[in-house]
């Protein structure tokens, strides 16, 4: 098993043109395995690129291939509304991994979803993307570095942090059920609980690894929620501790404001909370082998 | 990007938020010419992005020139917690009659915004907050709705700010909430918000973050980007388009993502050793890229060792290795490097700098090993680099 996606997840790249981003990766998606059904473009509908037939609007893509999920990696400017051309069409899960869009933005297209398409998730924006190995891969992540066969979860807030993770594990032979990247942005649309609670419920995921980040408090509430909800073991590792207060450190959400976000702080509540926590990936890595070992 | 008390005002009258009139001052005789447009008595303010300003002597009355003179004089060039005062806002005194607080940020684990509105201003909203939390009316604001006037007036009433000031409060509450929203700030707040002696409202301070992401839809904030960094480090890397913050260490940092970057840091501290800097260099790590940021890694004269870890995802880490070997060929580095490549196509990246390694240009397996390596480095230099460096210094004053 995995959760959000697996290999029945047919998806629409959105914003597709024979030099855009969403085109190169949509195809590396496609390579690996994953249902890559259709593209989206105004200005080209009815074209067919590299085998992938391109709809005007995500509706009408949605309505000729039945498309479950969409990939977005638009600029910026045109991410908010791409978000919730999506979520109109029917769209139940988007992965967004563009990077700078506003922080208004995001909390408007985040309400909006909410209020007006409560049956559709966000996975982002501004993250590595989604990948359950062997089944389905939407956004960058290098599907070389996945192994399939689980048994463990990991979900993340920084990228290249998530392909470390993966790198630690899979180099030891152990597999990955799904991997999340949730993205560093202040308003996220799917963050640590959702995925640690699908985790929890996931039975082919024995043990999870959460790779955190200064800023915010997101993973003082994971804590709270592990501690109260959370049986299967989880290894943690939070990123920042030599971080200076009031400098965002390359993401929007990763800033220390007053006393508040510290890495120490979190590693502390999820220390509390029953998890063990690294002080490095390769150390996380390594105790999440031990523990993987231990479950036999 | 956090703006000075004087950019703050002038971006609230943009959107209509009553200040007072001033202006900027960079000398003693500007100071003067300031105070005498705006009219005595004035308030002569140092310019600098950090609080407690008033406590350390950096805002003070002027009935007159000579006052002015005397003030100015002493705050320009004053330090207030590291920060120099190189410029002043001067603008005219205000009676006033009662002092509030407003501001508007993002509540982050509520996914809305959040208003906080006190009658008890001009004092440190953090302290109000621990010693008396109940005098602090909070108001989440929808993204999608937004603030209209009836809930601004029932937040004034709620807040408990004077009746006199309570209509007009939550006019320039609804303005204050369009500055934050359509000016994408990440922060607008007003401390204090004052309610004058003849019954005007207005802002008497400004602090303003705006959000860098917003900065394509906000040509308006070009100006800004001058004054944006004092550390001339920040400074050379933001020209060359580099997520770059300063650090007071002797380690340089390179690395791809930003969470890598902070890790790289964290894991240098670790291992008893100091970063200079967190740079990330994002996905597409070419020479150019690479290039640029080994140039101010250079140019910051206490890094002693560079460490380089990159890690490929999408990033291919042979084209990595390719865009490193061709940077050392543009730039002529004083420390050594430490390079730790890892991800996809790392072997054949890894075959490809052998022939380039060196004592100058070492290579490590993993983040670990490469941290401990370049720290060494670092302590090595350092013991000669200081004798080095004088021996330059003399050599410099014989010639």
């Amino acid at each position: 098993m995995s959760i959000f996606v697996d290999e029945t997840t047919t998806v629409v790249v959105q914003g597709v043109s024979p030099t855009s981003q969403g085109l190169y990766h949509g195809l590396r998606n496609r390579a690996y395995g994953t249902k890559v059904v259709a593209g989206t473009n105004p200005r080209r509908g009815g074209e067919v690129i590299e085998g992938l037939p391109v709809f005007a609007t995500v509706a009408e893509a949605v309505e000729a291939t039945g498309a479950t999920a969409s990939f977005i990696s638009v600029p910026p400017p045109f991410a908010a509304a791409a978000i919730l051309e999506a979520a109109e069409a029917g769209i139940s899960f988007i992965v967004c991994i563009t990077e700078g869009i506003p922080a208004h933005d995001e909390a408007r297209t985040y309400n909006r979803l909410v209020q007006e398409h409560p049956g559709t998730r966000l996975l982002g924006p501004n993250c590595p993307g989604i990948i359950s190995p062997g089944k389905c891969n939407i956004g960058i992540t290098s599907g070389d570095i996945a192994l399939a066969g689980g048994p463990v979860g990991i979900v993340s807030r920084s990228g290249t942090l998530t392909y470390q993770a993966l790198h630690e594990l899979s180099q030891q032979g152990v597999g990955q059920t799904t991997c999340v990247g949730i993205g560093g942005d202040p308003v996220p649309g799917t963050n640590f609980i959702d995925c640690l609670a699908a985790f929890q419920e996931d039975p082919d995921t024995k043990a999870i690894m959460m790779i955190g980040e200064i800023g915010g408090s997101e993973e003082e509430r994971a804590a709270e929620f592990i501690a109260a909800n959370v049986t299967k073991p989880v290894v943690c590792y939070i990123a920042g501790v030599t971080a200076p207060p009031g400098r965002k450190m390359g993401h929007a959400g990763a800033i220390i404001s007053g006393s508040k976000g510290t890495a120490r702080a979190k590693m502390e509540a999820l220390s509390e909370a029953g998890s063990v926590v690294a002080e490095n990936p390769t150390e996380a890595g390594e105790r999440m082998v031990e523990i993987v070992k231990e479950l036999g | 990007m956090d703006l000075y008390e004087y950019q703050g005002k002038q971006y609230f009258a943009r959107y209509g938020i009553p200040t007072s009139p001033g202006g900027v001052a960079d000398t003693v005789d500007e100071a003067v010419t300031q105070a005498e447009a705006a009219g005595y008595p004035v308030v002569v303010k140092a310019q600098v992005k950090v609080g407690g300003r008033g406590k350390a002597g950096g805002i003070k009355l002027a009935n007159d020139a000579d006052e002015v003179r005397a003030h100015a004089g002493a705050i320009l060039g004053m330090d207030i917690k590291g920060h120099v005062v190189r410029r002043l806002w001067v603008e005219h005194a205000s009676d006033i009659a009662a002092e509030y607080y407003a501001s508007f940020t993002l509540d982050r684990p509520a996914k809305t915004h959040l208003g906080m509105l006190s009658r008890q201003g001009g004092v440190e909203i953090e302290e109000v907050a621990e010693t008396n939390p109940g005098a602090i009316a909070r108001l989440h604001v929808d993204p999608v709705r937004g603030l209209d006037l009836d809930t601004a007036r029932r937040w004034a009433d709620d807040a408990g700010l004077d009746e006199a000031a309570r209509a007009q409060a939550a006019e320039v509450l609804v303005t204050l909430y369009r500055c934050y929203d359509e000016g994408d700030c990440d922060l607008a707040e007003i401390n204090p918000l004052i309610l004058t002696a003849d019954g005007r409202i207005h802002a008497l301070d400004a602090k303003v973050t705006l959000d860098d992401n917003a900065r394509f839809r906000h040509p308006e904030w070009e100006e800004y980007a001058a004054t944006e960094t004092d550390d001339p480090r920040e400074k050379m890397a933001k020209e060359r388009g580099l997520n770059y913050i300063g650090l007071a260490g002797d380690v340089g940092i390179i690395a791809n993502g930003a969470g890598l970057a902070m890790s790289t840091c964290d894991v240098v501290n670790q291992v008893g050793g100091r970063p200079a800097n967190f740079l990330d260099i994002g996905g597409g790590a070419n020479a150019d890229v690479m290039s640029a940021a080994l140039e101010v890694i250079n140019a910051d004269q206490s890094v002693r060792a560079i460490f380089v870890n990159i890690f490929g995802g999408i990033t291919r880490v042979d084209e990595v290795a390719k865009g490193v070997i061709e940077a050392l060929g543009r730039v002529d580095l004083r420390s050594p490097i430490v390079l730790r490549l890892d991800g996809t196509n790392a072997e054949e990246g890894r075959a490809l700098l052998a022939p380039h390694l060196t004592d100058r240009l070492v290579a490590e397996p993993t983040m670990l090993e490469a941290a401990r390596r370049a720290v060494a480095m670092a302590a090595a230099a350092g013991s000669h680099g200081a004798v080095g460096a004088t021996a330059e210094r003399e050599s410099e004053n014989q010639a």
